[in-house]
């Protein structure tokens, strides 16, 4: 078997998942300049739904796809409520206030929300039941299986479908203009709020299913799963340059090839001195990397810190 | 009768030194020796925050990866003070370092304080969100090396952590002994209280100093508007390495406290978690005021001890049982501290004057 297309799947099921997550820290990034640091726990919540949803299901005897997507169609609308109140408890009575201010909510509205998953779910990890078919085929001398088929291609229908909505749709016009200036926007008729709120909606739902996808190729869920992957995520968002929607699908992907390749050759390159439990560290060494030599990302536009 | 007020203060001074310096005695004698050592971390906590509130509260610079500073001191006093060197590497090590105290803190505060400007120096440029999440990072790679750094060579002997740490010994008697004095016998707890008190009250006058220096005005003025700060002629990169450099130093000498008074060190206590506790206190006590960053250092320190006797039998006799256990419960309230605080009380509970009004200014002008 080629260990080196083998990676590179790998590599692609994850990015699939990380650009997913990384779409709703650039758009919300977009829109308000605002780290939405809970983003992250969205995708927990979104998980463990679906895992709960699930255990319900299983009994039905209903065919194992129709289950998990049912776990799904619970978890969306669930992420979207959470994603929904998140902006306005949080974030929207600040939107004056000083950067650092918003941040700091941010990060508290993290907490809280994994302390209540905790609450809620207890401290064990939750095991996805084998109900999606997992025997690989044969692919250029490495395995693939059905769901991390199934991964990649939704991952790459949702976000086709997002490009068409921001790029075509009403509503997608009048996210840019927000993004481009809030003010002017509101003059021109469009109703900020509601597309602010739109906007953490969108994300949430995307988080949703990506907090299945994590869940299903992991085969386990957790309440402290959000906080990593969140960060990985965020990381990816601005490897491809914040704000910038490409960027974000770009960034995931790259950043799961990196993280798989790192992961799985690092022994080798260090001659084991390093071995592939320090994968996390990739992702930080990239955001580091990045920020330090180019903070504008790899599509982002150069802009002027404004005062 | 008018009495002066130099006089008044003085006597103020005098009260709370008598106060401190009897606290241990009375705690102790009340609520018993375990809630003294609740103190002495309480105290670990205000250096803890006062060295971040240089770099959050001064300089306006979010970090939160600063327990990685804590990390380094404390890894450094537990490599230096304990058997855990000689047993691994025994062609290096003869026998166990053993460091006296007086030379590891120090160490352990230039160590960190390198540590701090090598994180700083790359990443100072970045804007405020941005440095955020890279310091975080910062603080999770250096949990993840303390983790991994037993193989090849073991030097951080991984998730066990180093234990057999030597307590600081000063005068020839380790603290954490109890010695006879004056025919009192002083545990061992409130000798650490009295090493830990006169260092905190340093690390307070050197905070106090810094506030009203040359630089500490440099740090203000970075923080209210940094390009017209650059244009006062404030190096600004240097002074923000200061920053960074100096609360890191804090940081590495608490952490070194922090080894010799467990005996024991593990990553574990150096989690984000840690990190946003010690936010926690320099946010809600109040960004760049002293005497409010120590208010939220005790606050905080005291909480989940007052959780554990306060919260549990409320949820007993309420629910018949333990619903929310005191761990995620505490986490839980500083979650919601930290939203409630940016939302209605920006400054913190006791603000400085100046963020106050400079707060206050944001919110008209936007």
């Amino acid at each position: 078997m080629d260990i080196f297309i083998q990676q590179i799947i790998n590599g692609l099921v994850l990015g699939s998942i990380y650009a997913l997550v990384a779409l709703g820290y650039t758009m919300v990034y977009g829109i308000l300049g605002l780290i939405n640091f809970a983003h992250g726990e969205v995708v927990m919540i979104g998980a463990l739904t679906a895992l709960t949803a699930i255990g319900l299901l299983v009994p039905s005897g209903l065919p194992g796809p129709v289950v998990v997507l049912g776990g799904l169609l619970i978890a969306i609308p669930v992420c979207m409520t959470v994603g929904f109140t998140i902006e306005r408890i949080a974030y929207r009575p600040l939107r004056n206030a000083p950067r650092l201010a918003p941040l700091i909510t941010a990060i508290g509205v993290s907490i809280v929300l994994q302390q209540l998953a905790m609450i809620g779910w207890g401290r064990n990890y939750h095991t996805f039941p084998p109900l999606l078919p997992a025997a690989p085929h044969q692919f250029l001398g490495a395995a693939i299986t059905d769901l991390q088929i199934i991964i990649i291609a939704t991952a790459a229908a949702l976000m086709a479908a997002l490009v068409w909505l921001v790029t075509r749709t009403r509503l997608g016009r009048a996210m840019r203009a927000t993004a481009e200036n809030p003010a002017v926007a509101r003059l021109m008729g469009v109703d900020v709020d509601r597309v602010i709120s739109f906007t953490f909606v969108l994300g949430s739902a995307l988080a949703a299913v990506a907090g299945v996808m994590v869940a299903a190729n992991y085969s386990i869920a957790h309440y402290a799963m959000g906080f990593m992957l969140g960060l990985k995520a965020f990381t990816a968002a601005v490897l491809g340059g914040i704000g910038n929607l490409g960027g974000a699908m770009l960034g995931g992907l790259l950043l799961g090839i990196i993280e798989s390749l790192a992961a799985g050759y690092i022994g080798d390159l260090t001659g084991g001195f390093l071995g592939s439990h320090y994968k996390d560290v990739f992702a930080f060494f990239v955001l580091i990397l990045v920020l330090v030599f180019r903070p504008s990302g790899l599509m982002g536009e150069k802009v002027a810190e404004r005062a | 009768m008018s009495v002066d007020p130099k006089l008044k203060a003085r006597l103020g001074v005098v009260l709370i030194g008598v106060a401190l310096a009897v606290l241990p005695f009375v705690v102790g004698a009340s609520f018993g020796n375990s809630w003294v050592r609740i103190i002495d971390f309480a105290l670990l906590y205000i250096m803890l925050a006062l060295g971040l509130n240089i770099v959050v509260g001064f300089a306006g610079l979010l970090d939160l990866g600063y327990i990685a500073f804590y990390a380094v001191g404390a890894y450094l006093y537990a490599l230096l003070s304990s058997p855990h060197l000689a047993i691994a590497f025994p062609q290096v090590f003869a026998a166990a370092p053993g460091w006296p105290v007086w030379a590891v803190l120090p160490l352990g505060a230039l160590v960190a304080g390198l540590f701090g400007v090598l994180l700083g120096a790359p990443t100072l440029k970045l804007r405020g969100d941005y440095l955020a999440i890279v310091t975080l990072g910062f603080g999770e790679i250096i949990r993840i090396f303390l983790n991994n750094l037993n193989a090849p060579a073991n030097i951080t002997n991984g998730p066990q952590g180093i234990n057999n740490i030597a307590a600081a010994q000063i005068g020839g008697h380790a603290l954490n002994r109890p010695l006879e004095l004056f025919g009192v016998m002083v545990p061992g707890v409130h000798l650490q209280y009295y090493f830990f008190l006169a260092l905190t009250l340093l690390v307070i006058f050197v905070c106090l100093r810094l506030q009203d220096s040359r630089l500490g005005r440099a740090w203000v003025a970075i923080r209210e508007d940094e390009v017209a700060a650059r244009a006062c002629g404030i190096n600004t990169r240097n002074v923000k390495l200061l920053a960074f450099g100096l609360g890191a130093t804090f940081g590495g000498v608490a952490g070194g406290l922090f080894a010799g008074f467990q005996g024991f060190v593990s990553p574990e206590s150096f989690g984000l978690l840690e990190s946003i506790m010690v936010l926690c206190m320099v946010v809600l006590g109040g960004m760049g005021n002293i005497a409010g960053v120590i208010l939220g250092a005790v606050l905080l320190a005291l909480l989940p001890e007052a959780l554990r006797w306060g919260a549990v039998p409320l949820q007993q006799t309420l629910f018949g049982k333990v619903l929310i256990d005191p761990e995620s419960l505490r986490l839980l309230l500083f979650g919601i501290a930290l939203v409630v605080v940016m939302r209605w009380r920006p400054a913190g509970l006791w603000p400085s004057a100046l963020r106050k009004r400079e707060l206050a200014a944001h919110g008209e002008a936007a």
